[in-house]
Formats: C-alpha cells, structure tokens, sequence
C-alpha cells in the first residue's frame, strides 16, 4: 500500500517577504463551485441566504467574509469558499468540489495594487477595486480569480498546476518593485 | 484595444479570444442543400468596414460574445451576448 502524503498547493514556496510586501498560501478550506442552471437565479439566491445568509454574489462581485465567503468566478457561476455547501441546490445549479483545484494565496501589503498592475490588465487601485470586489483575468498569461479581502490584501487564485508559475510571477514582480525603492 | 463585455465591464484584449465570423449562429439545417454548406464552411467575405465576429471572454466570465467593430475605423459599435444575439435570430426567422 502506497501511502500518499497530503501537501498543499504551494508548499515549500512560501511564504515570502520583499521589503513591506509578502505572500503566504490562504487556508482556502472547502471550495464549492456552484453553476446557476437556466433560469433559477433567484432560487439558488434563496437557498443560499437561508442556509448561509449569503446572497448570491453579482458579476465582479463577492459576498460574505473569511471562513465562508461566496466569490463570484465566472458567469452564472460563483465558488464558495471556506465552508461546506448546506443548501440543497439539486435542480438549481452544478455543484463541483475544486477543493484541492486551485493555488490560493494573499498578497499582503500596502503596495499590492502596485505589484499586481504588473502583471494584470485590470485597474485593481483602492479607489476602484474595493474591499469584496473581485475579478476574473489574467496574471501574465495565466488565468486567475483575484479578490480583495482587505484594504492592502489580495486573495489570488489560479490552477493549482500553475502554482509555480503564480509564486514565481508575484515574487519577480515584487522585487522589481522592491529595487525600484 | 478594449471590449465591454456585458456581463465584466471593459477589458482589455488580452482576455479575448477571437473566434471569427459570427456566422456560426446561423448553422444551415442538416437538410439544407451542399451549396448552402458549403458556403457556411468555407465563404467568408472580408469587409472594409463593419464586420460582425464572435469572441469569448476567455481569461474573464467565460462568456461568448458577438461584437460589431469596424476595420477601417476600429470602432467597436456593440458587444452582447451570443445567446441574445441568437434568440434574437431565432426571433427574427419565426416572425
């Protein structure tokens, strides 16, 4: 009998600190991937505020807080993260477990925003990215589902076979940041 | 360039991905003749001016759009959804 070894996405890479900036891999726990069927937008909205008091979040959009927080990750569709589904959803939406699917990690720092504009084509400053907003894009040429949980706090996420790829890209950006002083 | 994606907001083209001739909302019936097929395989007119093309928001919501730009001008006139631009089709040819 083989015996497996549980790691997570980003072990032995992080965490990382340049300079006041630094990243660490997020506690993700669960992650429910929930895929509104035709039509029962409003119903799975039901569902989830009586089960969760969250509410469905709306494009660009997350609802909730750490240990249970619904982000908005594509059309029609939103992940929950932190917690178990509760809700009955069956006829109203495609639930997949992506628990151990994704590389989540939480760049940490006031100049977050500064180290991001390097390598994503969205506007991710305070004055339009607030705290809760969230995008799907790409970071280089990778895609990712990006949050911000904090005033100087992102939740990145991507693939987690491109876990590398994703520590190495913040950290390049972060230290060529970092020279410029 | 940028695409307002109806469902993301604008976006730059770096999140696209371009998929041709909106054409392929008008798939021929199975029964139609070769002519017809033909033609919806393989004719493409190549406008100066306004053209009319699929694109998905690859790397945002995932979603297909059909977008009217122009190629002379690069203005982009509309972007929406494949799925209202093909009910709107479905619509047109049962009125």
């Amino acid at each position: 009998m083989i015996e497996l070894k549980a790691k997570t996405a980003c072990e032995g890479l992080l965490p990382k600190r340049v300079g006041d900036m630094r990243i660490e891999e997020a506690e993700a726990g669960q992650i429910t991937s929930i895929a509104l069927l035709e039509g029962q937008a409003a119903a799975v909205d039901e569902a989830l505020m009586v089960t969760h008091k969250l509410s469905f979040p709306k494009p660009n959009r997350s609802t909730g807080r750490a240990g249970e927080r619904l982000i908005w990750s594509g059309r029609g569709q939103a992940f929950l993260m932190g917690a178990a589904l509760a809700a009955d959803l069956s006829g109203l939406a495609a639930m997949t477990d992506q628990s151990d699917a994704w590389a989540v990690v939480r760049l940490e720092g006031e100049q977050g925003a500064d180290v991001l504009a390097r390598l994503v084509p969205v506007d991710l400053r305070p004055q339009n990215f607030k705290r809760g907003h969230t995008v799907r894009t790409l970071l280089g040429h990778m895609t990712v589902s990006i949050t911000r949980v904090g005033d100087s706090s992102f939740q990145i996420m991507a693939f987690r076979s491109m876990a590398k790829t994703l520590v190495h890209e913040l950290i390049t950006a972060m230290e060529s940041l970092g020279a410029r002083g | 360039m940028r695409l307002t994606c109806p469902v993301c907001g604008a976006r730059d083209r770096r999140e696209f991905y371009y998929m041709g001739d909106a054409v392929a909302l008008q798939r021929p019936s199975p029964e139609a003749s070769d002519e017809v097929w033909d033609d919806y395989l393989h004719n493409r007119d190549n406008p100066a001016g306004e053209t009319r093309d699929l694109w998905q928001h690859e790397a945002g919501c995932g979603a297909w759009l059909v977008v009217r730009r122009n190629t002379i001008t690069h203005e982009i006139y509309d972007v929406t959804l494949a799925r209202d631009a093909k009910q709107a089709l479905q619509e047109e040819a049962e009125a």
